[in-house]
């Protein structure tokens, strides 16, 4: 089960993603995903509360890496927890998708800091 | 110690699997980081079966079976009556090419070979066991 929140401070958009993202509930991230990048150009994906993700999210990240660059969109994802950063890292998908420690940093990079 | 779990082919059901391993793994006190990755890779099996073979549905069963040996050595048996699908001669894409492509899928079978020892299908008259096997 994943509870995906969102928030908009003044131009950047923040998709909350809370639970487990696994083949059953990847439709809502990608969803989200998919909504916030046809409208805002700033947006931080806070993964504080992601307990899991399989490779059905990890592949829903990747399917937006071209989007992102075309239209220069600013996509970052911060608060991975170690176990989760680790799944990330298994395939060096760490190195195609924007990844920071906290919210100040993935901040600083959308806003070109 | 071996630990047996039995689930309908439908993915809501891949939470319950996952619950089950991660109750087997921490009982046998292996890190965190490392059970996320076993749970993973099994999770990944399973929902290929449940997905692509068994197409969801809840009529169709898929079988789970652990071995724990010592804290040194463990294998997953994942048994089915689908088709069978051989996931060692499986050929992988490329990152690359999936990020080109837009694909959302394709990276789950590449997750299970890089985290596993040995990834093997034994396939039989009535079923089909795939064996996950991983030195700790």
């Amino acid at each position: 089960m994943v509870e995906i929140k969102n928030s908009l401070v003044k131009d950047i958009f923040t998709i909350h993603v809370i639970g487990e993202v696994d083949a059953s509930s990847s439709i809502h991230l990608d969803e989200s995903i998919g909504e916030a990048t046809s409208k805002y150009s700033k947006i931080m994906v806070n993964c504080e509360q992601l307990e899991y993700i399989s490779s059905a999210g990890l592949g829903v990240f990747m399917s937006y890496i071209n989007d992102l660059e075309e239209k220069g969109i600013k996509l970052v994802i911060y608060g991975l927890s170690d176990k989760v950063r680790h799944v990330f890292q298994i395939l060096g998908l760490d190195q195609l998708l924007k990844i920071t420690e906290n919210e100040e940093e993935a901040k600083g990079i959308v806003n070109g800091v | 110690m071996e630990y047996k779990f039995k689930v309908p082919c439908s993915k809501s059901k891949l939470a319950e699997i996952r619950d089950f391993l991660q109750r087997v793994l921490s009982e046998n006190s292996i890190p965190e980081v490392t059970v996320n990755t076993l749970v993973l890779a099994v999770d990944e099996v399973c929902a290929n079966l449940i997905i692509h073979s068994h197409h969801c549905n809840p009529n169709d069963f898929i079988e789970l079976n652990v071995r724990v040996n010592g804290q040194s050595e463990i294998t997953f048996d994942i048994i089915d009556h689908g088709v069978g699908f051989n996931i060692g001669e499986y050929e992988e894409p490329s990152i690359s090419d999936i990020v080109k492509q837009k694909r959302k899928g394709g990276i789950g079978l590449m997750l299970v070979r890089r985290i596993m020892d040995e990834i093997e299908l034994i396939k039989g008259k009535k079923q089909n066991v795939y064996r996950l096997h991983k030195k700790i």
